[in-house]
């Protein structure tokens, strides 16, 4: 996302070096990306409930410490490969939220030319290969484009992100071994959000140790606090720097919670209210403001000013959205091959 | 580069394959094959053979028993420029891998909206005929060819097993080839003249005038064994063989028919919803008022395929079928 013109995927390289949280401008960045995921994602709830925006659509609310942190030690020539639950992993990489939400809307000016919905943005300028909808279907992907690195030599990590339900999914099983075994640079992030829609980690898993069954594949492994944004920077940090160093694939088992039902369809009758409100006292988007403000390092005026500007850029991507031009019918056919399409 | 034939350029099927790699690893760095044994062991069928030796374990790499880690990988590679080849031992392990397949080759380009493209090529082996009963035997490539965003094809000559391979990494989407399991030890020689095959067109191998019997892959010998025996009645069978099975040569297909009047569509899946019901159908879409008899289909009885060798043979299309269908349309 954009601040101060530079993308967060890109920027902040020599901030990130110093102490977590010394430094009150980086704490600033940190807060303002997470701020607008959460508010984007606000946004979209009304979108939804106005029907301007339909589909499958899965909210990261509560979750944007993860994808925040982690991008934090991702360059630009990293490759990012993501999942459903993917508008904080597109816009804490950089995807404009001008083209993420004329995505939501179906329109040609979307980041997936109204293809793909919610629940597959694209960016390949940015190296984001997709929101990918079949849980699991992206790990092997990300070996891929790991593999093709390591091939020609280039320097760069292939970021992965999944859920706890994925984790028991024979095509996790199968990627870990694979990128293991051929020292592959991935890193993996586990959302361990205690979830699988309805499904908790304990009625999923038989042990529920997630890190440490990863690491029964030969690659090092970890729990980190996914509430906690200068925790999950940190682990990043560590796991990424190790990639780059040759150290193989890694996986950080984020553990995190969405405060959101699974998707707009879901009515979350199977987790106690109790459960939710525990988890909303860790909430990163709060946790940080208070901190940043009790510190005195974020003014009231400062924080409307951010605030504003970020209000001010998803308005701007609504309003964008809504003029944007839809494909005509005619074209239905387009995307399907390279040749010429087919008569079939 | 090393012809794998001997001095008169005899070659197999088998070998012509493995030259068609030999040359694709060495035009193109960027060019690797990977799956279950295709290094060190040759490949479960031998095509791969010493491949290993030539070019080194990271460009013919051997894979865990991961179908869909590896074919995703592939799916990957692609995506960040790579031209990989992959190989899935047979048809009926490709199953496991067919999430990636569908949901990801087959889909990424238009999920993106045209923005990527995955030039990745995955061979692997087909059909029955060698008794391996009914979870190595089956003929899978139809559903395949029910996919938009990728490509089939099925060689049935050493020519297209040796010229095939090149047009298919040069396409800029997925490419699935499918290589009958009994073609692999047939001999012949390979034909200099045709130094390139494309890969959107049927051939004729067989002209005639009477019908037309449509064919593929480990079924072409047996319609071009049909139409000589026919040939022997009076009767002048025409034979087509397909090649690529998806986008399906309609054109080459139909005007056949419109000399012929008369089809029989040979194709050793199932019958109920298979290829030979497409090509059914789009011939009596396409040259219905052309037609002087309904269109006749050889396939595979609809049992999974036996290992007892009667019945083995008994499920699959066979030259006397073949032949008894063209009688009943020519009469
Ligand atoms: C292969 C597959 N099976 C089932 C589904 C339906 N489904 C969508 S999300 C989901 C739960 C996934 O949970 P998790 O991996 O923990 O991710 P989270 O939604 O919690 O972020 C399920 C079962 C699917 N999309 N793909
Ligand atoms: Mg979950």
């Amino acid at each position: 996302m954009n601040s101060a013109g530079e993308t967060s995927a890109a920027g902040h390289q020599g901030r990130r070096t110093k102490a977590k949280d010394s430094d009150a401008a980086h704490d600033r960045h940190l807060l303002r990306d997470m701020l607008l995921i959460r508010r984007f994602e606000e946004r979209c709830v009304e979108l939804y409930s106005a029907a301007a925006i339909r589909g499958f659509v899965h909210l990261y609310i509560g979750e944007e410490a993860v994808a925040v942190g982690v991008h934090q030690a991702l360059t630009e020539h990293d490759a990012v490969v993501s999942t459903y639950r993917e508008h904080g992993h597109a816009l804490a990489r950089g995807v404009p939220p001008e083209a993420v939400m004329a995505e939501m809307y179906g329109r040609l000016t979307g980041c997936s030319k109204g293809r793909g919905g919610s629940m597959h943005l694209f960016d390949p300028g940015r190296r984001f290969y997709g929101g990918n909808a079949i849980v699991a279907g992206g790990l092997p992907l990300a070996a891929g484009l790991a593999l093709a690195d390591r091939m020609r030599g280039r320097e760069r990590v292939t970021c992965c992100f999944f859920g706890d339900g994925a984790f028991a999914e024979g095509e996790f099983h199968e990627t870990a071994n694979l990128a293991a075994l051929w020292e592959l640079p991935v890193l993996f992030v586990c959302e361990n959000n205690l979830y699988a829609m309805g499904t908790a980690l304990a009625r999923e898993h038989a042990q529920t140790d997630l890190a440490m069954r990863a690491a029964s594949y030969g690659m090092a492994a970890w729990a980190v606090d996914g509430m906690d944004v200068h925790a999950v920077e940190k682990a990043a940090h560590r796991a990424v720097t190790s990639i780059r160093a040759g150290g193989g694939p890694h996986l950080l088992e984020a553990r995190t919670y969405r405060f959101r039902a699974h998707s707009m369809y879901d009515p979350d009758r199977y987790r106690p209210k109790d459960e939710i409100a525990k988890w909303k006292q860790h909430d990163p988007v709060t946790g940080m403001t208070e901190a940043l403000r009790s510190s005195g390092r974020l003014t009231s005026a400062r924080l409307k000013k951010v605030e504003r500007g970020i209000a001010e850029e998803i308005e701007a991507a609504v309003a964008a959205a809504e003029q944007a031009p839809k494909e005509p019918v005619e074209s239905l056919l387009h995307h399907v091959t390279g040749r010429n399409e087919e008569k079939s | 580069m090393k012809a794998g034939g001997d001095h008169n350029g005899a070659t197999t099927f088998r070998e012509a394959l493995r030259d068609a790699l030999r040359e694709a690893l060495t035009a193109d760095d960027r060019v690797f094959l990977m799956g279950e044994d295709v290094g060190r062991y040759g490949g479960c069928f031998g095509v791969s053979l010493g491949l290993i030796e030539e070019f080194g374990p990271d460009r013919v790499r051997d894979t865990p028993l991961s179908e869909s880690a590896f074919v995703g990988a592939g799916i990957g590679a692609a995506l960040a420029g790579m031209r990989p080849i992959v190989e899935i031992m047979t048809v009926n392990f490709s199953l496991l891998a067919l999430d990636q397949i569908l949901n990801n080759a087959a889909t990424l380009r238009h999920m993106s909206g045209g923005q990527i493209n995955i030039p990745l090529v995955i061979r692997m082996t087909t059909g029955a005929g060698r008794q391996l009963a009914a979870q190595h035997s089956h003929s899978l490539e139809g559903w395949y060819a029910h996919i938009p965003g990728i490509r089939v094809l099925a060689p049935a000559t050493l020519q297209d097993a040796r010229l095939l391979l090149a047009p298919a990494l040069a396409d800029p989407d997925p490419v699935l080839i499918f290589e009958h399991g009994t073609l692999y030890n047939v001999e012949g020689h390979l034909d200099p003249a045709v130094p390139a095959v494309d890969l959107d067109h049927a051939t004729v191998p067989r002209k005639g005038t009477d019908l037309t019997v449509i064919a593929y892959g480990g079924c072409l010998s047996k319609a071009l064994a049909a139409a000589e025996e026919l040939a022997g009645d009076g009767i002048s069978a025409e034979v087509v063989d397909l090649r690529s099975l998806r986008p399906l040569d309609d054109a080459t297909i139909i005007s056949s028919i419109r000399r012929t009047h008369r089809a029989v569509v040979v194709d050793e899946g199932w019958r109920s919803g298979s290829l030979s019901s497409e090509i059914s159908a789009r011939i009596t879409e396409q040259a219905f008022f052309d037609l002087d008899a309904p269109v006749e289909r050889g396939c595979s009885a609809e049992v999974p395929i036996p290992y007892a060798s009667q019945l083995e043979e008994a499920a699959l299309p066979q030259v006397p079928g073949i032949v008894a269908a063209a009688r009943r349309v020519v009469s």
